[in-house]
């Protein structure tokens, strides 16, 4: 049974559908077609001199699963993350647990912490590849060593991950703070008044109270991660001997899409990644269930 | 009663430690950014770990020469270019789109915001070699047109401006509509105004983004004229890769507006990370 419209329920409609159709146009053009003209150029060989693409079936995943550096990229990548997430995250919550507190210049210490935040990637890249220079660079000048922090393949993919921490506390941070602040203050004055120490109402308030910003900025920072590219691409030159070690996936991504003009092959490897991205947010959902608790 | 203070006391000082200890490791970036541009070559490659400060006075000239040798006028100018367009495309469609989505009830309303919660949890390497090649097709590489391209329209500030709508009270529209009100005028009038806060910190989120995106500015700008910061910082870097002291200073180019404006307004930068971030 289909309901007549009444004149105003119409009006309705008219407007509604004149103020989402920018976004939807947009959203379909530039987000929804793409992801459908990236799945048919994975399975195309782009032709020379943009002369329109070769349907080449499963010939590029073949040649990327069958290629050594995908997949040292991709365990690059998840390196990264192994550094850059848990540091970030637990970093981040001590600082704005503190911050929580009212201290006296809690702000001085917060417009801090968030500035790497407000830092082009490429300058901030620029600035630590500096400070790791083996010659002349700050570290080694201070440690009276000759450590070659981002060209040895056993440390690099360190080096690099440490600028990641550096780069993401801020933001973590204010995303935990908004996140404590939601969690009401007689929690924390009953505990007082059982006798419990800062340190146990941590655990036992703040921790189980905060999971859900927790998994959210987990879910969202292991994401970040895993299509992290710019400080590779800053960091690493492309004669680095240690690239090989450190470069992300979404790296090689790059370098195959637009350094050398093999589209077809580069869809492929966003594929690969889109599959392992999907497969990692599947696992994190199932985690949630079990570790983040709902009040 | 006494032990108790004492403990506080204790505690406050091992935060205020543990506190300075970062935010210095926090600093020292910067810090050394800033000297080692003040400083001649000579005395940025000098091996000794105590000599922090220029030894032969301070050389300011530095950011002139890169200023002129990395051409930062016109990098400044793409790249605020790029930000005010994609932020007034992001925050006026966002908004429309928010709006009838958190207000409006009309058929067709639930598939399409599903599309857009769909388009947010898909990564967007994926969208980025069709629009590189649509941008090339429409002719509008090493155009600002070709960097404000992929921010047109936001899935995600559709989504946050539509939880702003849904949080105003009800009663509103309602008042407007007896006062003879279109719809139209309802969002315009009424309903926009009051959602200032939300479009505010989408407008930074969009503008911050945009500040540090690399990847697509390299691949439609690849000129140096056209370039924003980020991607001119790289293409710079490949160049003239032996002089400390002008690659510093023109990091500390790069990154000073944008240190500026969030120091000046660091309430609503801070506020608006945590709102919209939050929400991501």
């Amino acid at each position: 049974m289909k309901k007549q419209m009444t004149v105003a329920e119409k009006n309705v409609m008219k407007w509604g559908w004149a103020f989402i159709t920018p976004t939807m146009l947009g959203l379909i053009i530039l987000n929804f077609y793409p992801v459908i003209q990236t799945v048919y150029q994975s399975f195309c060989k782009t032709g020379d001199f943009g002369k329109g693409n070769v349907f080449v079936g499963l010939a590029n995943y073949v040649k990327a699963c069958g290629t050594p550096e995908t997949w040292q990229s991709l365990i690059n990548t998840i390196k990264y993350a192994i550094i850059e997430v848990p540091l970030g995250v637990c970093i981040a919550l001590v600082l704005a647990v503190f911050l929580n507190k009212k201290l006296a210049g809690t702000s001085v210490y917060r417009t801090i912490f968030f500035l790497p935040m407000v830092c082009a990637p490429a300058a901030v890249a620029m600035v630590w590849k500096w400070l790791y220079n083996q010659q002349f660079g700050l570290f080694n000048n201070i440690l009276h060593k000759n450590v070659a922090w981002i060209s040895d393949p056993k440390i690099a993919w360190i080096a690099v991950g440490v600028i990641g921490v550096w780069s993401i506390i801020g933001y973590n941070m204010v995303l935990f703070i908004s996140g404590l602040q939601e969690i009401p203050g007689d929690y924390y004055e009953a505990a007082e008044i059982d006798g419990a120490t800062g340190i146990r109402q941590f655990f036992a308030i703040t921790v189980p109270l905060l999971s859900p910003t927790t998994f959210f900025i987990v879910q969202t920072r292991v994401i970040g991660a895993l299509t992290i590219f710019d400080l590779m691409f800053m960091v690493m030159d492309k004669t680095n001997a240690a690239l090989p070690n450190v470069q992300s996936i979404v790296y090689v991504f790059y370098k195959y899409s637009f350094d050398q003009g093999n589209k077809g092959y580069g869809a492929a490897l966003v594929m690969i990644l889109v599959a392992f991205i999907m497969v990692v947010t599947v696992i994190m959902q199932a985690c949630e269930k079990k570790f983040v608790f709902y009040n | 009663m006494e032990s108790a203070r004492t403990r506080d006391l204790v505690n406050k000082i091992i935060m205020y430690v543990i506190l300075t200890v970062v935010a210095f490791i926090m600093l020292v970036p910067f810090a050394w950014m800033i000297l080692t541009a003040l400083k001649t070559n000579q005395e940025a490659i000098s091996v000794d770990p105590f000599y922090i400060f220029p030894a032969s006075g301070w050389h300011w000239e530095t950011f002139g020469n890169v200023w002129k040798s990395y051409n930062f006028i016109l990098l400044y100018k793409n790249t605020l270019l790029m930000i005010f367009f994609r932020v007034l495309c992001a925050v006026l469609t966002a908004t429309m789109a928010g709006y009838a989505f958190g207000r409006l009830k009309f058929p067709g309303k639930n598939a399409m915001f599903s599309l857009v919660l769909i388009q947010m949890m898909i990564p967007s390497q994926i969208f980025i070699i069709p629009q590189y090649l649509m941008v090339s097709k429409l002719g509008w590489l090493n155009t600002t047109a070709g960097l404000v391209f992929p921010g047109i329209v936001t899935a995600f500030g559709t989504y946050l401006l539509k939880t702003g709508y849904q949080g105003l009270p009800r009663d509103l529209e309602e008042a407007a509509a007896i006062d003879g009100c279109n719809i139209g005028q309802q969002f315009l009038m009424i309903m926009m105004p009051l959602t200032r806060s939300s479009m505010v910190s989408l407008g930074i989120f969009t503008a911050l983004f945009a500040f540090k995106d690399l990847m697509w500015p390299m691949i439609v700008c690849s000129s140096v004229e056209t370039t924003t910061l980020a991607a001119g910082l790289a293409k710079a870097q490949g160049q003239y890769s032996n002089n400390y002291p002008e690659m510093m200073g023109a990091a500390v180019l790069a990154v000073i507006p944008m240190l500026v404006i969030y120091v000046i307004f660091q309430k609503q930068f801070v506020e608006g990370i945590a709102t919209s971030g939050g929400k991501l």
